[in-house]
């Protein structure tokens, strides 16, 4: 037990100064104008081509989830509604926009007018009215680099040449707005380090194979996204990584499967309520079920069915990744396969399928996903509703009741299904 | 649904009762007809001849005219329809047209259709798009990638081999091969198409009395059904027609609308807004038939050209993105070219690019100081009442302030 506390808490810390050595570094850019900061999403980030101009990434969305998690979300939700958003819009938009207006920032510290507004087009089309939004609320330039979506399965040789053309482009405007000559050898560089963190990453995760598995790859794979996504193209991110993955091996030979800490395997399809994560999370570890994989962790990106970004071929593996290699920009049917795939391979006892109001990139359509995992591959599959940024779209009672009634009948299926194998013996 | 027969015979005379209604009783036939009667006459007429549905806004008509092909557009099923099967695949938070759409589908409406075509307009309907190649696995079904980055240059070349991929399943859907010379006039064709319908725009801008919006929404809407070549015929008749009617001027704002490029409102609706003292003098409704600006050049490649014109002269709308000339500056130049005395944002239910859209819009609209109002439809509505109040008090206040 006591290696399980060091463990855990080696982690957490030191992805907490990470994080906070971000947030510090854009309240320096803030202050001193330096160094350049380019506002960008998570999805399919091209994080490695920043750091040929030494740049710092915003990630709103980080920023939106912090403040859901803090608690701070409604707020700032509130404002925003009142400058015209919809009920019915990206929550995240939301919050983002509410509190840059009211200069709401996760850490108290200050955000920096972004150098660029880099909206890397990766699927969700609000990405597009979000940056446009934010370029329009801000005053800063806008570059949208538009990044073709998986309409079949492999990317098309004239999708790749377009998105490195873009690619190309995009440096030459940095180049303009920061009065930086970009420097290919650290961007060659930045993208050997986010292979590395990329394998490491996806070894990680496959650990969740294991039963029990070291961690929950939803719940907890969201401590280490954020380290995935600032860092990745960093030494820090390789070193954080490795941390990690030492720690979740050691984790793996110490604990006995005693059948008891983890009832259920599952695969949970969704983003998270950020706003009532705690809340969420317990109505999970009551019935000691586990998420053995999630197709949130991979918004990111994609790698653990072995893509990685490649140092002798820089530009393409970026546009190769943001093309294919994250969960958003891949079309809904490869993301069944995806799920399936986890429920296969990581030996899950069924899907949790999470409907978020907010996001219709990932909600859209979720009702015909059930429909195949149910009826076509005949996997228990929970359908539940809530919202990832919006604390009022949240009902509790209704919410344990469909999770515990979910794992009452699985658990009334396995013990019948032993039943039937001992009867058998 | 609540009767508008009586409203409309009190006001009546002060409308444009005059006008010879040669085009729209055909042409507002056609928007309900879920059995598609106009397209299954046209295979019949065409033996072998595929039929394509596309899904709104904007589709390379030009390419599937020129494969042999009949390109429709779809527009939802208005209030045509009762799901039965769609709630449960496309649950709460979607719009109305993602189900109708595959609702139809589901009950075998969309079988006239050898193809269906979806893009990049949300994410709804991205989903929808791969919903429909789950449940429909011998269906050919289509998903283009219009570019969302105007400034780059490489996005010309990129639509071109975006639409050299949808030509090449074209003709292996059709047997046929697609020439130059046949891609080239069949943008002619819808040039004229288009031009046709700007200038029927243009010129009731002017003397909106002559037509009404209802009469000429229908005509429009009827070329997402038509072959373009007989559309035109029907363009060509109405604004020959336009100066020969007589309509009465009435008290009326004149007013552009926005916000309802995708889903289509209710023609009552549309009606509605008229009897309470609306000019509509511009709209978006179905924008996908008369989406460029200009003509498209036929002195070169055709592909390059359709591209380039998508790219460079597409309308500003919610969809595509072009941060060069930003649509909420656009809207602005839109009212004040037709001289709008407001503006009506008319967004369907829970269409989040328009939901979007409308923060922009409405922050412009002020700074500029341009009345507007927001509404909100649904392709099936059971009570125009709410609006009706809304409508009325807004016009009345614009009209007597
Ligand atoms: S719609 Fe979904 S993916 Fe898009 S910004 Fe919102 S939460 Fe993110
Ligand atoms: S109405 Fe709006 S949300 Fe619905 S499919 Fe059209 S664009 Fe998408």
């Amino acid at each position: 037990m006591t290696t399980q506390t060091e463990y855990r808490s080696q982690l957490h810390h030191r992805q907490k100064e990470l994080m906070v050595k971000w947030y510090e570094r854009l309240n320096e850019a803030a202050e001193t104008g330096e160094p350049p900061t380019v506002s960008m999403m998570i999805s399919g980030n091209c994080v490695e081509l920043l750091e040929g101009f030494s740049a710092v990434p915003i990630y709103p969305e980080v920023n939106a989830l912090q403040l859901a998690i803090r608690h701070q979300s409604l707020e700032p939700i509130l404002l925003a509604e009142e400058l015209g958003y919809a009920a019915d819009n990206c929550a995240y938009v939301k919050a983002d926009i509410g509190a840059y207006l009211r200069g709401i920032t996760p850490t108290g510290g200050k955000l920096p007018k972004p150098t660029l507004v880099l909206c890397n087009f990766v699927g969700c089309n609000t990405y597009l009215k979000w940056f446009e939004h934010v370029a329009e609320f801000t005053g800063a330039p806008l570059y949208t680099l538009d990044v073709p979506f998986m309409r079949y399965d492999e990317p098309t040789h004239a999708d790749i040449e377009y998105v490195v053309k873009q690619l190309k482009e995009l440096i030459k405007r940095l180049e303009d707005l920061t009065g930086r000559k970009f420097d290919y050898d650290r961007f060659k560089e930045a993208v050997r380090c986010s292979s590395e963190v990329e394998n490491l990453w996806s070894r990680i995760k496959h650990l969740a194979k294991h039963s029990p598995s070291p961690f929950d790859a939803y719940f907890d794979a969201i401590t280490l996204m954020g380290p995935l996504y600032v860092y990745r193209a960093k030494p820090e991110g390789v070193e954080f990584f490795e941390i990690a993955l030492k720690e979740l091996q050691e984790k793996v030979l110490n604990e006995r499967d005693d059948g008891e800490r983890e009832q259920f395997r599952v695969v949970i399809e969704g983003p998270p309520p950020y706003p009532h994560f705690r809340t969420f999370r317990d109505m999970f570890a009551k019935w000691n079920a586990t998420a053995v994989a999630s197709t949130y962790s991979t918004v990111g990106g994609l790698w653990e069915f072995g893509a990685r970004h490649d140092p002798s071929t820089p530009f393409e593996s970026v546009a190769r990744h943001m093309l294919e290699h994250n969960v958003t920009n891949r079309n809904y049917l490869q993301r069944y396969d995806q799920i399936k795939k986890y429920v296969e391979d990581w030996n899950a006892d069924g899907v949790i399928i999470h409907f978020v109001k907010s996001c219709r990139l990932f909600s859209a359509g979720q009702g015909d996903m059930r429909d195949y995992f149910t009826k076509t591959l005949g996997i228990p599959t929970l359908y539940i509703e809530s919202d990832l940024e919006d604390p009022r779209y949240f009902s509790e009672a209704q919410l344990k009741n469909r999770i515990d009634a979910y794992f009452e009948a699985l658990e009334h299926q396995k013990l019948s299904h032993r039943g039937i194998e001992e009867r058998r013996n | 649904m609540e009767k508008l027969t009586e409203r409309q015979n009190s006001n009546e005379s002060s409308l444009s009762s005059s006008v010879p209604s040669v085009v729209s009783p055909s042409c507002e036939d056609v928007i309900p007809d879920l059995n598609f009667t106009t397209v299954r006459k046209w295979k019949d007429q065409h033996p072998g001849a595929k039929a394509i549905g596309y899904f709104p806004v904007y589709a390379p008509l030009e390419i599937i005219h020129a494969c042999g092909m009949l390109p429709v557009g779809l527009n939802g099923a208005g209030d045509q329809l009762d799901i039965q099967y769609a709630d449960a695949r496309f649950g709460s938070f979607i719009c109305s047209i993602v189900k109708t759409t595959l609702e139809m589908g589901m009950t075998k409406h969309l079988t006239p259709f050898d193809g269906l075509l979806f893009s990049t307009i949300c994410d709804s309907a991205r989903n929808l798009a791969f919903v429909f190649k789950r449940n429909f696995p011998e269906q050919y079904v289509d998903f283009l990638h219009l570019p969302h980055n105007p400034s780059s240059e490489a996005s010309v070349d990129f639509l071109m081999s975006e639409y050299a991929r949808l030509q090449e399943n074209l003709e292996q859907l059709g047997g046929t091969k697609l020439t130059d010379a046949a891609l080239n006039e069949s943008i002619e064709l819808y040039n004229e198409n288009r031009r046709l319908t700007r200038r029927l725009y243009d010129e009731r801008d002017g003397n909106p009395q002559l037509m009404r919006t209802s009469e000429l929404y229908a005509l429009i809407r009827a070329g997402n059904f038509l072959p373009v070549e007989e559309h035109t015929k029907l363009l060509k008749q109405a604004v020959d027609e336009l100066p020969t009617r007589a309509g009465k001027q009435r008290d009326s704002i004149r007013v552009v609308i926005e916000g309802s490029f995708c889903e289509q409102p209710p023609v009552d609706l549309i009606k509605i807004m008229e009897e309470a003292g609306c000019y509509i003098v511009d709209d978006d409704f179905v924008l996908g038939p008369r989406w460029f600006t200009k003509d498209v050049s036929v002195n070169g490649n055709p592909m390059r050209a359709l591209a380039d014109a998508y790219s460079n002269a597409s309308v500003y709308s919610s969809m595509p993105h072009d941060w060069r000339n930003p649509r909420h500056k656009q809207l602005i130049e839109k009212a004040r070219r037709r001289k709008a005395d407001a503006v009506i944002l008319l967004i369907a239910k829970f269409c989040e690019p328009a939901y979007f859209d409308y923060v922009l819009f409405k922050q412009e609209l002020e700074k500029e100081g341009i009345p507007h109002l927001l509404m909100e439809f649904e392709e099936k509505m059971f009570t125009f009442e709410r609006l009706r109040t809304e409508i009325e008090t807004f016009v009345e206040s614009l009209l007597f302030d």
